[in-house]
């Protein structure tokens, strides 16, 4: 198993620098997800990782270990693409041996290794298949057999269940984090769906424009975001941005407030006042949204229990001072 | 639910289709009739008479020895030509797949000698190989090497293979270098990382996922081999020396315009004819349910 570090690491394609130094430390075992919205680089800062990608800047070392230069078979990694990436010419086992066969691994002990990652992932049935003949989520459970077969230090995601539909996603999710602890492997894993992000991560990095915004704990980045990205980001429905003049500080930054931090009052009373537009009852919950003074739309979570106002309803919004997260107008936490 | 136009008489499409049945009946039909026709008999060296020999062209055909030697030549050549061009456009391709900058410029002018008639390219190599006043047969001779292909038989097919190669290099190359953009690049990199070298790569992955085009390839170079190099050949050694390159299509003309003997040309024609009907069949069968991975 193993650590990885990424120091100031930087990529520029020509004149563009798309990743302006990223920094972390992976301990051995810990699930890392980078996660970020599209074109934030966080695919590249992975495949650098991979070594399917230069490193134009800064280090990348596994285990201690420099590895800019080493090809991405000399690195001790698997990696599962977002659109698998079988090789449709081979059977189930064949592209699980695949990797073996051209490290010179005994015949039976091929055997074994497959048939034991075949065992773990439940594909027993399908071994003789070729891909094509699979549904997506037997392709998605190949091409992790492919990856643990090797016994790699690290494990590399590149949005593995992003073409799954969400069902499937939700017990893929689950059983990749069951075989990541039960194997003990140090994993990155990238994402754009938040969601994954909270579940998986032991720690997730926020990637906003080739810039790690935010890296730790899931819960905390949650509840203490350190950029106004960031908390715009992480959290559904996200957080509301109110101009600070509007909700009665001095004006010239900006608050953030999740959405289940706000109540709706009786108006005149709260922090500020709003129209409420319209509201969606979830049945456990109902997100009610409303527009301020200002245009400014804010949206509120509350409790499916509690009486939905009806629309352009004039209501107070209330929340109190210590959910409130601070912003300047470069969108970072005062 | 197909979505096509139908019509509800018969004379409309029949009508629509007729020029194309016109140009197939005279330009197809006919001539093939003719010859099937032709190959029963032996005309008189003028073409004023024909008597009826039946299956005798055939007969006599089978037991020629130059025919059964045409038959010989004509594999060699076809299969040197297919390998040729296959393997240098296969390798070019693979180049040019891993170039980045460039690729554009490399690509049009690897397809430039497509354009070029095999009459004409067999024209070029003959000039830069011509025993008195060819470029490459000179530098040979300073090299001490004596080219005469007008005497020499391996070299003879050395060039008549080299010049139908050429041309057909950039037919290959376009189809193998689609054929290896349409490979994802995520298996490549995936292989990559499961620890194959480049070579090991390609030999495992790229060349098995690159088979419907090689084998459609295989088919229409062979065919092409068969029935389009009669330029190339007429050009650069009329089919000699001793008939060394004399190919089954060479021989229906040498046969048939030159040696008169239109009843031994027409049944080589057939033969020819049958030969091709069962490399179209082949051609349809395999490339119409290609191996789709």
């Amino acid at each position: 198993m193993a650590t990885v570090s990424l120091e100031s690491l930087k990529k520029s394609y020509g004149k563009t620098e798309v990743i302006h130094g990223v920094d972390i430390d992976i301990e051995d075992g810990e699930f890392i997800v980078i996660v970020g919205p599209s074109g934030c680089g966080k695919s590249t800062l992975l495949r650098m990782v991979a070594g399917l990608e230069g490193v134009s800047e800064g280090e990348i070392r596994i285990n201690g270990q420099r590895v800019n230069e080493k090809e991405p078979m000399d690195r001790d990694i698997a990696m599962v693409f977002q659109n698998y990436a079988l090789y449709p010419h081979m059977s189930v086992s064949q592209n699980m041996a695949y990797g073996l066969k051209i490290a010179g691994t005994p015949k039976l002990e091929i055997e074994e290794r497959v048939g034991e990652a075949a065992r773990l992932l439940q594909l027993e049935p399908y071994l003789k298949r070729r891909p094509r003949e699979l549904s997506g989520g037997q392709r998605q459970r190949v091409a992790m057999g492919r990856a643990i077969v090797r016994r790699p230090s690290v494990f590399l995601f590149d949005e593995p269940l992003s073409n799954l539909d969400a069902k499937l996603r939700v017990q893929m999710r689950l059983e990749i984090k069951k075989l990541q602890r039960d194997l003990g492997v140090t994993a990155l894993y990238v994402t754009h769906d938040q969601v994954e992000a909270m579940t998986l991560a032991d720690r997730m990095i926020v990637m906003n424009d080739g810039v790690a915004d935010q890296i730790g704990a899931p819960l905390e980045v949650y509840a203490n975001p350190q950029t106004e990205f960031v908390a715009g980001f992480i959290g559904s429905p996200p957080t509301n941005f109110i101009e600070s003049g509007v909700a009665g500080k001095s004006p010239g930054t900006k608050v953030g407030i999740r959405p289940e931090h706000v109540a709706i009052v009786p108006t005149g009373q709260g922090n500020t006042t709003g129209r409420v537009i319209y509201a969606e009852p979830l049945g456990a919950e109902t997100l009610v949204h409303l527009t301020l003074g200002d245009g400014q739309l804010v949206t509120v979570r509350q409790d499916g229990s509690v009486e939905i106002p009806s629309e352009g309803q004039e209501v107070g919004l209330s929340w109190s001072e210590q959910d409130e997260m601070r912003f300047d107008t470069d969108g970072r936490r005062l | 639910m197909e979505k096509r136009v139908t019509f509800k008489g018969i004379w409309l499409p029949l009508l629509l289709v007729l020029p194309q049945l016109l140009i197939t009946a005279v330009f197809f039909f006919y001539p093939a009739g003719q010859a099937v026709w032709q190959s029963l008999f032996i005309p008189d060296p003028f073409g004023l008479s024909m008597q009826w020999v039946g299956l005798g062209n055939f007969e006599y055909l089978l037991s020629d020895k130059y025919y059964r030697a045409s038959f010989q030549t004509t594999a060699v050549f076809s299969i040197l030509v297919t390998v040729v061009s296959m393997g240098v456009a296969l390798y070019l391709a693979v180049l040019a797949d891993r170039l980045i900058k460039g690729s554009g410029t490399y690509r049009t002018l690897l397809i430039w000698p497509y354009a070029v008639a095999p009459a004409v390219a067999g024209v070029l190599w003959l000039f830069m190989f011509n025993t008195r006043v060819g470029v490459v047969a000179w530098y040979l001779g300073v090299l001490g090497y004596d080219w005469n292909h007008v005497l020499n038989e391996g070299e003879a097919m050395g060039l008549v293979v080299v010049a139908s190669s050429w041309g057909r290099i950039s037919y290959n190359f376009l189809f193998f270098l689609a054929g290896l953009q349409a490979i994802p690049k995520s298996v490549i990199e995936a292989a990559a990382i499961d620890g194959a070298r480049f070579w090991m790569r390609f030999r495992t992955i790229v060349f098995p996922l690159l088979s419907p085009t090689t084998f459609f390839l295989l088919v229409v170079n062979i065919v092409y081999a068969f029935f389009e190099t009669f330029g190339v050949i007429h050009t650069i050694t009329s089919g000699g020396p001793q008939q060394a390159t004399t190919i089954l299509v060479y021989k229906v003309f040498a046969d048939g315009f030159v040696g008169q003997d239109l009843g031994s040309s027409a049944a080589q024609s057939v033969i020819l004819l049958l030969i091709v009907s069962v490399l179209t069949v082949v051609q349809f069968k395999f490339v119409e349910r290609r191996v789709h991975y």
